[in-house]
């Protein structure tokens, strides 16, 4: 049901306890109608999802129901049998599961309630740990990958067997990534030790509820029988509207780039107007940036903090307690601070660069103001020309409440794989009773048993068509038909492997001097991070941008990046880093035709509009459902422009298809890069040339059948394809996961993942884990859906524009060219310089 | 934009070479150099033939390295044996050898050789047949081969060479060995690409790691330090089909 939000009459709240209903008339608040009705539900036994905005007392809803019922239950006598947890309530942040139990011991403390409350997370010592197990508390605050850890415990069934709600906080973020698939799999497992469990779903708004209702709770597996209820919905809309602007300034807004310095010093200005600002940023390297800039202005040594990913935990507790303090002015931060954290009076959200989702917009701008009568205030700030687009798009979006979550996906097959494993530790298995199991979590309800046994052949042998491991075998058939593992050494390898993220490995950069010889000394400052997959294509000499320096590689010793400064303004390696998460399909729609109605220009800023105004004179502006094509020649070089507005990741795979192609049509493609809105490709041949006189048809070029043999041909030779099969490779358990800061240093030990793949793709190319990382591409770093969508979409609606120079749509990816900089870290000066040349030739 | 040429895509084209060669289509592509006045063919498939002894040098195969993975849980692909041995069926075609040396971690462990499946023993069997086969021991299998044709040895005087598996420290003059697995980077405008190298200055020669799963270490790295004369060193790197001859100093361009 929907529930505008409304404070409940004094009779609903006879459904609390009375310490609770003192609590309440104590603080003079009223439980809120949301809240009873979760309780009330859940009390009877229904599995439920709550959608709420921020601010609007969702936590203590989810923790009613269990609440009340241990206040009613009594402490337990000592010396009572052994009693599991009661309430299993799980984050997809460590930060948060802290967070929470602050926040809920407030009021259980205040009302004496005598129930006890722990998070456990990977940084629990061990010996608390230990003692969890055997004097478990009432409440468990825990994270994904600790729940499949107390899974695959021999005394799993003792610890959950007690237990009767499940809370997950945050679900609409946890579902669609493979931790929400992993932890799918745990509570179906969960629900085995703890039949009567109920589940309890916390969510911001999402555009298709259904999924979220389905996914908390069991999935049939026997044909023909009911299927499962899905969970209640209480879904609470209202709260006052946000108030949101773009930021406009007096100072030319950036062609490119993803840094908004421009706008810094009106950021200030908001942040002295304000009590508490928080602003986000799409990288952490923006985040850097940012900060440094903020504190080279901050005249009034305001104080300001950073948060993001790459700090040292002890460091983000510390600003998050000041923030909970309110010592604090600003935090500028990433997606680390996206989630239901609660704190503090923000009263002003600022997000730096485009949301690139309408939905993240509105998560992030929920931030501000807990108090959710109140309106949230947010201050967009566009980072280049587009981005004033995308955000007017998003902004719009916020106020229709459109919401564009990405759709719970198929669970991943290296999860399963892992799962499988972590169940064989628990306890031997049957594969019957194991497969209803699995089968029953919503993202694996379509899993088909011949898959299945080929997951748990690959968990104990690797799967191999040449079966010479069996002798090793990891998991073996015992003679009542269970799987057991073969040694207690699996299990502790299991234990280490564990998880579902796989950090790329990530070098320190040092800068040393170098001297007349050429040599380098030691020492020198950290300038940060880089990762590793970057660095292996570099040699000593090369030169690239970090750290806002341009710097020369000078090599890598023990586990740090050497570099010196190149004493240069242009790097010569480019790196491709831009915003982390691609446009949404929905804004791209949105700027699409933003773009092709000049009476919704209106409210651009005039550079902006000046800028589409010449465009259109020069070229021309697509309309909504039209590809534009422009291709000109710059310098000794043709250039071909196709503004698809489909994301990077989409982008980019069209890159590496249609310069096949191009290469086959006789146009010597050299390159390409991919931004968010359009592709550039360039080339030694005059493509626009060939379009005229016939020689290539660009509806052939762009023709739906690419996605046929061009893209499985250039699967063969893809290394992206390598780095997601790196990734199942670690997370499947077919590799060990490197721990870092306990790698032998200096010669490799560890054996390439790159080569394993050509290797087993030369001899058995329909193996599973070469299946599971053809679906992970697919969906993931490829975009195949959405490319295939665009192609349909266009078929016949192709306009091609053949100008005699760069057109103004085109300069913003002309600009990324061989500029695009390391890992985010944009230096927007030094873009500046090779800018202004080709913005004179473009409105010349 | 560079979006392949790193090792692992010359690892491709050396399964698909050997493939070629296998089906009588020789080509050749192969480089003549000279290693303290004896004279060798470095051919692209990552062996060292000298003509004058009839000779063929292939080091580093690491047969059964997936194999030594699974027994420490690790199910790497059992197919790396049968790939290297594929190889250097291939290259034993070509040349026709008397001797073949086997410069050392011929397996990846100290079990391999035992554990060794009977039809890919059979293999290297048919391969030796008619041949001398000298196994150099190496520090992966200091204990040598168990039931296999030939040899096994931990250091060989043959033609006017030194054969070892690691090079030594004292003098290099004359020695064919491996161990280090070279590889080189070569860089011309925005491309740069890597593949496993034979590297020479014309007294010692290091060989290119075979096995398949081998993996290689940059010529630049501190464990190649003091080995050669850096301004005679020509790295002779393994290309789609044939040697591609560079000096250390124009590896960069």
């Amino acid at each position: 049901m929907d529930i505008v939000e409304t404070h409940s009459s004094g009779r609903d709240a006879a459904l609390l306890p009375r310490p609770f209903q003192k609590w309440f008339a104590e603080k003079g608040w009223q439980p809120r109608a949301h809240q009873l009705e979760l309780l009330s539900r859940s009390t009877s036994g229904e599995n439920m999802l709550l959608i709420a905005p921020t601010g609007a007392g969702k936590t203590l809803a989810g923790f009613l129901p269990s609440l009340t019922d241990l206040t009613r239950r009594g402490k337990i006598p000592p010396g009572s049998a052994f009693t599991g947890i009661h309430t299993l309530y799980i984050s997809p942040l460590k930060a948060l599961a802290v967070d929470i139990e602050r926040n809920l011991m407030k009021p259980v403390s205040e009302m004496g309630l005598e129930i006890s409350i722990e998070n456990r997370t990977g940084d629990t010592p061990q010996a608390k740990r230990q003692r969890q197990k055997l004097n478990p508390p009432d409440i468990l605050l825990t994270t994904p990958e600790q729940v499949a850890l107390l899974l695959a415990n021999k005394e799993a069934e003792r610890f959950f067997k007690d237990l009767k709600y499940v809370v997950l906080d945050e679900l609409h973020s946890l579902v669609t990534s493979k931790r929400g698939h992993l932890l799918s799999l745990g509570l179906a497992r969960i629900r085995k030790h703890a039949p009567h469990m109920r589940t309890i779903g916390l969510s911001a708004t999402v555009s298709d509820p259904m999924d979220l209702q389905r996914w908390l709770v069991p999935q049939s597996a026997v044909e023909g029988e009911h299927p499962a209820l899905p969970a209640g919905l209480v879904h609470v809309t209202g709260g006052a509207a946000p108030d949101i602007t773009i930021m406009r300034t007096e100072d030319r807004i950036p062609w490119s780039g993803h840094v908004s310095t421009y706008a810094i010093p009106e950021v200030y200005e908001e942040i002295r107007r304000h009590k508490t600002t928080l602003i986000f940023v799409n990288t952490r390297f923006q985040a850097e940036l940012l900060f440094q800039t903020l504190w080279t202005i901050n005249e009034d040594n305001l104080p300001i903090a950073l948060h993001h990913g790459s700090l040292d935990a002890g460091q983000r507790r510390k600003v998050e307690a000041a923030m909970a303090a309110n010592r604090l002015r600003a935090v500028v931060a990433t997606s680390t601070l996206d989630l239901g954290m609660d704190w503090g009076d923000v009263d002003l959200v600022v997000h730096v660069g485009a949301p690139k989702g309408a939905s993240r917009l509105a998560q992030r701008i929920g931030r501000s103001n807990h108090r959710m009568d109140e309106p949230s205030k947010a201050i967009l700030v566009p980072a280049n020309r587009f981005e004033v687009m995308e955000c007017q798009a998003a902004l719009d979006a916020n106020y229709l409440g459109a919401q564009d979550t990405p759709p719970v996906g198929e669970g991943a097959l290296d999860v399963l794989a892992q799962h499988v494993l972590g169940m064989a530790c628990a306890e031997p298995f049957d594969p019957v009773e194991l497969y209803d199991e699995i089968t029953s979590a919503s993202p694996y309800a379509n899993l088909s048993w011949e898959m299945f046994e080929r997951i748990v052949d690959f968990v104990a042998t690797g799967g191999y068509a040449l079966r010479s491991y069996e002798r090793y075998a990891k998991i073996r058939k015992t003679k009542d038909g269970r799987w057991r593992v073969s040694n207690p050494a699996v299990a502790q390898q299991y234990r280490l492997n564990l998880g579902t993220i796989v950090e790329a490995t990530e070098l320190n950069v040092r800068l040393v001097k170098r001297n007349a010889k050429g040599t380098v000394g030691r020492g020198g400052m950290s300038l940060g991070k880089v990762e590793e997959y970057f660095l292996e294509q570099l040699v000593q000499g090369d030169t690239f941008l970090f750290a806002g320096k341009v710097l020369r590689f000078e090599g890598i010793r023990e586990n740090e990046c050497l570099v010196s400064n190149a004493f240069s303004l242009d790097p010569k390696i480019p790196a491709y880093a831009g915003g982390k998460f691609p446009l949404s399909t929905y804004l791209a729609d949105q700027v699409r035709g933003m773009l092709a109605d000049p009476d919704r220009w209106g409210v651009l800023p005039d550079q902006v509009r000046d800028w589409l105004n010449i465009q259109r004179e020069r070229s021309m502006l697509p309309a909504r459902d039209e590809l534009l094509i422009e291709t000109f020649p710059r310098g000794k070089r043709f250039f071909m422009i196709a503004y698809c507005f489909e994301g990077r990741l989409a982008h980019q795979t069209l890159g590496m298809l249609l310069t096949r192609r191009l290469e086959r049509a006789g146009a010597h493609p050299l390159g390409f890069v991919a931004t968010d809105y359009s592709l550039a490709i360039w080339g030694l041949n005059d493509i626009g040339a060939m379009v005229r006189s016939g020689r290539l048809s660009l509806s052939d070029l762009f023709d739906e059948d690419m996605l046929g043999d061009d893209l499985e041909a250039w699967l063969d030779e893809s290394y992206m394809l390598k780095r997601t099969f790196r990734n199942c490779a670690v997370i499947s358990g077919l590799i060990e996961r490197r721990h870092p800061g306990k790698e032998k240093t200096g010669r490799q030990v560890t054996v390439s993942t790159d080569l394993i793949y050509d290797v087993l793709r030369s001899h058995e190319p329909d193996h599973i884990l070469l299946e599971a990382t053809r679906r992970d591409a697919a969906s993931g770093l490829l975009d195949l859906a959405r490319l295939g969508d665009m192609l349909a979409r266009i078929r016949g609606h192709i306009t091609h524009r053949d100008l005699d120079r760069v057109s103004p749509l085109a300069v913003p990816i002309m600009l990324e060219i061989g500029k695009e900089p390391v890992p985010g870290k944009a230096h927007d000066a030094v873009l500046q310089e090779a800018a202004d040349e080709l913005i004179a030739e473009a409105l010349g | 934009m560079r979006y392949a040429g790193l090792e692992d895509v010359e690892l491709m084209h050396r399964l698909a070479l050997a493939r070629t060669i296998s089906g009588g289509m020789a080509a050749t592509g192969a480089e003549e150099i000279v290693v303290n006045g004896v004279l060798a063919v470095c051919d692209p498939l990552g062996g060292l033939y000298l003509p004058e002894t009839g000779t063929l040098v292939v080091s580093d195969l690491h047969l059964e390295k997936g194999a030594a993975f699974a027994r420490r849980g690790m199910m790497l692909p059992p197919y790396d044996t049968i790939a290297t041995l594929n190889i250097l069926s291939a290259v034993i075609t070509r040349y026709d050898p008397k001797v073949v040396i086997s410069l050392g971690d011929n397996f990846h462990d100290r079990k391999g050789s035992e554990h060794l499946p009977a039809d890919l023993r059979s293999l290297i069997t048919a391969m030796a047949r008619g041949r001398d086969w000298i196994w150099i021991n190496g520090n992966h299998d200091p204990d040598g081969t168990v039931d296999l044709p030939g040899t096994c040895t931990d250091e060989l005087f043959h033609g006017g060479l030194v054969f070892r598996h690691e090079p030594s420290l004292i003098s290099g003059k004359g020695e064919i060995a491996g161990h280090l697995h070279p590889s080189a980077t070569v860089r011309r405008r925005e491309k740069s690409v890597r593949r496993p190298c034979f590297a020479s200055d014309g007294a010692r020669l290091l060989m290119p790691a075979f096995g398949v799963l081998a993996g290689g270490l940059d010529l630049r790295h501190r464990a190649m330090h003091g080995l050669f004369d850096r301004d005679a060193l020509v790295a002779h790197l393994l290309g789609r089909d044939r040697i591609y001859s560079v000096r250390y100093g124009n590896l960069i361009g």
